[in-house]
């Protein structure tokens, strides 16, 4: 168990234009479950691989448990990875496979058995010791991929959208036994995913990741409560936040942003944006319907999605989508009262699509 | 009482009949396709079956006509005459010799380039496959003039290691590009995560790639076998005492009997047969299945 720092990591792919990843710093404290989310391409991956040591930065520095290891090779790095297609050696029995690094490691044989049980048991793999990888389900791979990773004791444990190919069931399950499993340990774990949900539910802390930049950083929570930027707002949360523009104005000495008609107050710290635009954030679940005041939107599509509703409503020509409870039921067409809590709103700067700190 | 499931208000819609067409012609055609599987397989087996029946045939039955599918005695004099004329047990012996260091060389110098072929990109990548089968396409007369002062000079003229060196030439092409092509399908995931759990490079390449590549490596080595075996015309310009097989038995056919050329021409195809029957095993997957 260590820590993980990682410093301006730059990393550029031969034949690219672009970096993969740009000046990415990071800090893992001993034992934190850290979680890179990102879309595809976003240098996520790049950034676990430098860590793992199967690629080298063209900058920067990583260092684990006090020890530069920027240019090591990965098997004197002291870490151990779970990989996105799993990765078990089709030719060698489950206990070899997870036995594998130890082996390498040259710990004798009774030693690699008994931590191979304990890993066995711990991940429901004891009747299949003995069999070939082929004759086991994505799942029980996947469960052998992890239990290759946690025999080691390693310093840094790197998980590469371990998730991402097993169907929606298996994964939802074995999501929170993983989180379990991870607590137990305790391991440094430095998580790759592009699904917001596994981040949210897995991480101590989530690192956003957008075209080689890191975005964000902070608790599941602050990340999805305060989104950094427009992008980080619109890539947590399913559906995603609600982005609108108007232009401040001030009504009574009250400043106040008009949609076209329409407006709601705005924190008195942003009077300064008087007669420029702005947008307002807000997660569809923080709005509510019905007591009048606030916004009024035409409702257009109805989704009952089971434990809610999901409404499309139309406010002067832009669209926000609202949670409703299941049993709302509405004609498409009909006016609804929206109101906004100001508290749930986040107001952002058209320009940059930065956060704007109103406190 | 029976229960009627159906629904008594609507009567059942009139379904039309069956079409069976579509799986007889189906059959038809999986019929056709086995009899073309018949039909070459008997146009490849039967001149070794009937080449071996003739070999252990008396001379007597060997001028019968038409011949029985069962040899009626099982005569061995021809084949040992055959392997007890001057030279032809040293020539086995130097094709078996020179067909195992050709496979040994090929695959020692040739699987690493295809290792490199199929994980690396590099500049002049495809320029550098197109010129590995290029020297296929050089014929080995031109070269055997070369050949044979090189030898000589070098001192290896007339030795199994000149044969080695010349089929493991010829075969080199190939077996770049067959071990290429399985190169690749071994994912470069399993190299990594034996990297991650400990191993060199080198060993990740010896304890997780060479295993999965066997069945291709099995391949490889049976195609640079029977091309060693086979090869006549640079065995015969590189050597003159110390013949493979192939250039032995040529020299001695032409003025031989027919017991005598049957004989020799079993006794050539079947070392190469036995090698591939031993090698085959690899060639199906070990572990049952494919790769991923």
């Amino acid at each position: 168990m260590a820590e993980l720092i990682l410093r301006d990591l730059a990393k550029t792919y031969p034949g690219a234009s672009t970096r993969a990843t740009d000046d990415v710093s990071l800090d893992v404290a001993d034992g934190e479950f850290m979680v890179l989310l990102g879309p595809s391409g976003c240098g996520k991956t790049t950034l676990l691989r430098m860590v793992a040591g199967l690629e080298l930065p063209d900058a920067g520095q990583i260092v684990i448990g006090g020890k530069d290891v920027t240019y090591l090779e990965p098997r004197r790095r002291n870490l151990s990875m779970v990989f996105q297609s799993y990765a078990v050696f089709p030719n060698k029995k489950v206990a070899d496979n997870i036995g594998f690094g130890l082996r390498m490691r040259g710990v004798p044989a009774d030693g690699v058995r008994r931590k191979v049980e304990w890993a066995a048991d711990l991940l429901q793999l004891r009747p299949y010791l003995d069999r070939y990888p082929s004759r086991l389900s994505g799942g029980q791979r996947q469960r052998v991929a992890v239990a290759r990773a946690i025999v080691m004791d390693a310093d840094i444990l790197l998980m590469d959208e371990p998730l991402s190919n097993l169907d929606a069931l298996l994964r939802l399950n074995f999501r929170a036994e993983l989180k379990k499993l991870v607590a137990e340990l305790g391991t440094t774990t430095l998580y790759v995913t592009h699904d917001q949900v596994e981040a949210l539910s897995l991480g101590d802390r989530v690192a956003v990741l957008r075209d080689g930049v890191l975005v964000q950083c902070g608790p599941p929570g602050a990340v999805y409560d305060e989104p950094a930027d427009e992008f980080v707002g619109g890539f947590l949360g399913s559906p995603p936040m609600n982005f609108l523009t108007g232009t401040v104005c001030t009504d009574e000495g009250r400043p106040r942003v008009d949609f076209g008609g329409q407006s709601v107050p705005v924190p008195a710290a942003l009077s300064s944006y008087h007669g420029k635009r702005l947008r307002l954030g807000i997660r569809p679940e923080a709005i509510q319907l019905g007591d009048g005041g606030g916004l009024r939107g035409e409702l257009q599509v109805l989704e009952p999605l089971g434990a809610s509703a999901l409404l499309t409503t139309d406010v002067c020509g832009q669209t926000i989508k609202v949670q409703a409870p299941a049993t709302f039921r509405a004609e498409p067409g009909r006016r609804l009262a929206l109101r906004l809590p100001v508290d749930q709103c986040r107001w952002y700067d058209p320009e940059t699509s930065l956060l704007l700190e109103v406190r | 009482m029976t229960i009627d499931v159906r629904d008594p208000v609507r009567p059942a819609p009139m379904l039309p009949p069956v079409d069976v067409a579509p799986l007889r012609r189906a059959r038809l055609r999986a019929t056709g396709v086995q009899a073309a599987c018949v039909a070459v397989s008997l146009f490849m087996a039967l001149p070794i079956v009937l080449i071996g029946l003739a070999a252990v045939s008396s001379r007597a039955a060997l001028a019968e006509f038409p011949k029985p599918l069962v040899p009626s005695e099982f005569a061995l004099d021809s084949l040992l005459s055959f392997l007890r004329a001057t030279g032809t047990l040293p020539a086995l012996g130097n094709s078996v010799l020179a067909g195992l260091y050709a496979v040994f060389w090929s695959l020692v110098v040739g699987a690493p380039a295809g290792y490199a072929l199929a994980r690396h990109a590099f500049r002049g990548k495809d320029a550098y496959q197109m010129f590995i089968l290029l020297v296929r396409a050089l014929p080995i007369v031109v070269l055997s003039v070369p050949l044979a002062t090189m030898f000589l000079r070098l001192d290896v003229y007339d030795t199994v290691l000149a044969v080695t060196l010349v089929h493991t030439a010829l075969a080199l092409p190939t077996t770049v590009l067959i071990t290429a092509s399985i190169f690749v399908s071994v994912p470069a995931d399993l190299e990594e995560a034996a990297q991650v759990f400990g191993c060199t490079r080198w060993q990740a390449a010896r304890r997780v790639v060479v295993p999965l590549a066997l069945p291709g490596l099995a391949a490889s080595s049976i195609f640079t076998f029977v091309l060693s075996w086979n090869e006549l015309l640079g065995a015969t310009v590189v050597t003159l005492g110390h013949r493979t097989l192939p250039a032995q038995v040529l020299t001695s056919l032409a003025e031989a009997s027919v017991a005598y050329r049957f004989a020799g021409g079993f006794a050539l195809i079947l070392p190469a047969l036995l090698f591939i029957f031993v090698m085959r095993r690899y060639l199906l997957n070990l572990w049952g299945t494919t790769l991923r």
